[in-house]
């Protein structure tokens, strides 16, 4: 291989965090013009490489090359002016300042020596017409979209410095059309020239857009192939070392009608979120909510959870009628609830794991009976082992696991509590796909244990992998409940789509 | 209108009618005389209000500023009338003193991480102890360049008098406007505000930004110790006992969010010209007692602080969860 072949290039990156060897001698090479998909599980090292080649981290060994000459990467500041930007998850720009600060922040146009924001604004319209945007440049960014935020952050980015483009999973907050958009907009940048790296946990995104991958695991390099030549089963092997394989049909025992009945929600809704719905829940069952971003998915899990309490309807758990008011009465009653928002609503990022597990238990004994130390340290114990949830050790901030173990010390939060009734909204939303397995495997056990569940996702083939009915929300309501053999992504599909006034196709 | 004018807009409309009002039941407070006594009054907490409107929006708070008014004052009373250097000699000293002091709060903020609420509350005890061992008594201000100063004035049509300390004020406002709207550090005192962690990465040199930040606050409370001694021809330990939390009142009032990112120097204007409104109309009025003041400005933060919430409650965009939109 020829050194300028490259853009930038990772020879032998080595990184070791205390004993652990983080990444272990990682070559990449990363080509002008094309989209290089980056792929590992959570822990592999992809966001350890991506730092090193931003300039976040210093490698213990190895070099970073950009245009074939070796180069210190001090801070990412450094790295854009080797021309290489960076795009995060999180849009990391100011809601509070105009679209056109943003972009040339640091680098306003200036007339003697004050800033001309006229001019600056008037750049900034040539500048995001370009990537298809027509907004007022002067309007606060806050004001605009995610997905607007974040072609405003590529278009800075880019700006900036212009030869290497690294998105860190830029489309994870996005939905299906803001991404198709955001992928035309790469697809422009790499039409131009760029160097881009796109790092994702979604496959069918890889597929679409991206021109080679290189995956890794375990801080080792295991492939750099052309994605031409690979197929979706082949990343995964790639990824995992091993096939998993979900099957497309369910193979639950049909609903049946002898199960005891946990709870039944009748006319049950909240004005303004959710049109009054009926729902029978079984013990032992989990019920897959299928439906767009919007159509009122997680509106639904907070009604029932009490989060936001419904106005209208009726509950009865196991044949009483009961109300739930607030979160406390849907505890008290033995529900959990995982939210979507892992972040914000989820996990107390600067308490441990341990106290992260052990918190909703101890809400529920009250403040009178406080665990100890060994109590919260042998419940935390025994979930972190049975959920397989990979920490150093269980006294680490929860903030610094990676997203499949945070969901999984959510998910035993409520496990914890011995509920009845687990909600879990988008539970494998943004994490790698062996924690994924994982979370899928648990809910299969909870539900041959006997618990109810109601699990919202996005993702039809695993829904249907474990469902065994599927309700299907569009515009805040309940618009079908699919049984047995009506379980396959294909129908789920058409009742999603299907709209009363639309023939279906 | 942009959501971040709107408290700005009630603030100018709420002073407008507050002072039509007060027109209405006392006419003579329309005159140049009590508009020129509003500014020569107010100067000293207009210029400390345009320091703390620059540490507001950054998303810090600065509560060492009327410490440093009053050590500013004795420090001067004690170099002019004790060791017999020229004002403008010990002006330039205490703007270097006060200018080191505010640099040692920003980097402890921004090096060891600490809240400025902490910091600067420490650095009140050090600046306001400092003032009291250096005396304990009120030192007077002999000099004849202070009388000169004292004469400096514009007379201005209907008898009223704009005097230097008023001028000061009103330049310092505008080259407060100046500094946050229209340079790349006014950029950066936004951005902090707005979300430190994409300033930095967007490339703000935040250490040095942030240490600029205290040293402008800190060297505008000088600046304004030093127009307190010009209005009160003395320097006293205690003097401007609590004129932090009037200028972060007015700062609110003049529609700078209290958690940062959003706001207006000249806002900050209005804010102190409705709080020197207030205490004009007690005096006309003559039977209120001087604490009402502390009643009406209580109010008024209270409902800015209200406003504020409800109108960035209500026009907030779903930014984190496009699904609850």
């Amino acid at each position: 291989m020829t050194e300028s072949q490259y853009v930038l290039e990772a020879r032998g990156i080595i990184k070791i965090f205390g004993g652990h060897i983080a990444l272990d001698a990682i070559d990449f090479g990363l080509r002008a013009g094309e989209v290089h998909a980056l792929l590992g599980e959570n822990g592999a090292g992809k966001s350890t490489l991506i730092k090193i080649l931003t300039g976040a981290y210093q490698p213990d060994g190895g070099a970073v090359l950009v245009d074939g000459e070796p180069v210190t990467l001090d801070n990412p500041l450094h790295a854009q002016t080797h021309g290489i930007g960076t795009v995060y998850q999180e849009v990391n720009l100011l809601p509070n300042r105009s679209v056109a600060e943003n972009l040339y922040l640091g680098h306003q146009p200036t007339r003697f020596g004050l800033v001309d924001h006229r001019q600056m604004e008037a750049d900034a319209r040539v500048l995001l017409t370009r990537y298809g945007l027509t907004l007022d440049p002067g309007s606060e960014l806050g004001s605009h979209s995610v997905a607007v935020q974040q072609i405003v952050a590529i278009a800075r980015a880019v700006a900036l410095s212009g030869k290497v483009l690294i998105l860190d999973e830029p489309t994870a907050s996005l939905d299906r059309n803001e991404v198709e958009r955001l992928f035309e907009v790469i697809g422009e940048l790499k039409r131009s020239g760029l160097a881009i790296i796109f790092i994702t946990h979604f496959l069918d995104q890889v597929f679409a857009i991206a021109d080679r991958v290189t995956v890794l695991r375990n801080g080792q390099l295991v492939e750099t192939q052309m994605l031409d030549a690979l197929s979706r089963t082949d990343v995964v092997r790639l990824m995992l070392g091993k096939d998993i394989a979900f099957n497309g049909s369910t193979d639950l025992e049909p609903e049946s009608a002898h199960r005891e009945v946990l709870l039944e929600f009748s006319g049950y809704g909240r004005k303004g979120t959710v049109s009054p719905f009926d729902l029978t829940i079984h013990k032992g069952e989990v019920i897959g909510v299928a439906g767009l971003l919007g159509s009122g998915r997680t509106e639904l899990a907070r009604i029932m959870f009490g989060a936001d309490p419904a106005d209208q309807g009726t509950l009865r758990i196991e044949g009483a009628s009961e109300a739930i008011r607030h979160t406390t009465d849907a505890i008290g009653h033995r529900f959990g609830f995982c939210p979507e928002d892992r972040k914000a609503e989820g996990i107390f990022g600067d308490l441990s794991v341990r106290e992260n597990i052990v918190i909703a238990l101890q809400g529920k004994l009250g403040w009178f009976r406080a665990l100890n130390r060994d109590e919260q340290l042998e419940i935390a114990g025994k979930f972190s082992e049975s959920m397989d949830i990979r920490a150093a050790s269980l006294d680490m901030p929860i903030k610094l696991l990676s997203g499949g173990n945070q969901q999984k010390a959510i998910l035993s939060r409520w496990l914890a509590t011995d509920p009845a009734f687990l909600i879990l909204d988008e539970p494998t939303r943004g994490i790698d796909v062996g924690a994924h397995a994982e979370i899928v495997r648990t809910i299969n056990r909870l539900r041959d244990d006997g618990m109810a569940m109601l699990v919202i996702s996005s993702e039809l083939d695993e829904v249907v992998a474990y469902s065994s009915r599927i309700v299907v929300m569009r515009d805040r309501e309940m618009v079908a409940e699919l049984h047995g053999k009506n379980i396959n992504p294909g129908i789920i599909v058409q009742a999603i789509a299907n709209h009363p006034d639309e023939a279906v196709s | 209108m942009k959501r971040s004018l709107r408290p700005l807009a009630a603030t100018a409309v709420i002073f407008f009618i507050a002072y039509a009002l007060s027109v209405l039941q006392f006419p003579n407070m329309l005159s140049t005389r009590v508009l020129g006594n509003f500014l020569t009054d107010n100067a000293f907490l207009g210029i400390t209000a345009v320091g703390m409107t620059f540490v507001i929006i950054s998303g810090g708070i600065d509560l060492s500023v009327g410490a440093v008014i009053g050590f500013t004052g004795v420090l001067i009373a004690v170099l002019v009338s004790w060791l017999g250097f020229h004002p403008l000699a010990a002006f330039a000293i205490a703007l270097g003193v006060a200018g080191l002091f505010g640099a040692a709060m920003g980097v402890t903020i921004h090096y060891l991480q600490v809240p400025s609420f902490i910091v600067t509350l420490a650095g009140m005890f050090l600046a306001r102890g400092g003032a009291s061992i250096i005396t304990q008594d009120s030192v007077p201000i002999r000099h004849e360049f202070y009388d000169t100063l004292g004469d400096l004035m514009i007379r201005l049509p209907g008898g009223g008098r704009m005097s230097f300390i008023g001028m000061l004020m009103i330049v310092v406002f505008l080259g407060g406007a100046l500094l946050a709207h229209r340079t790349k550090f006014g950029s950066y005192v936004y951005a902090l505000g707005g979300n430190p962690v994409s300033a930095s990465l967007m490339g703000v040199p935040v250490a040095q930004t942030t240490v600029q930040i205290y040293m402008l606050s800190s060297m505008l409370a000088a600046l304004a110790g030093i127009v307190f001694s010009l209005y009160t021809s003395a320097g006293y330990p205690l003097a401007a006992v609590g004129v932090e939390l009037d200028a972060i009142s007015a700062v609110v009032i003049g529609g700078t969010l209290l958690t940062g990112g959003y706001g207006f120097v000249l806002g900050t204007f209005v804010g102190v010209m409705l709080l020197g409104l207030v205490q004009t109309y007690i005096i006309f009025d003559g039977t209120l007692s001087s604490w009402w003041t502390k009643i009406v400005i209580g109010v008024l933060l209270f409902m800015f602080i209200v406003l504020q919430r409800v109108i960035f409650a209500a026009s907030a965009p779903a930014e984190k969860s496009p699904e609850k939109a």
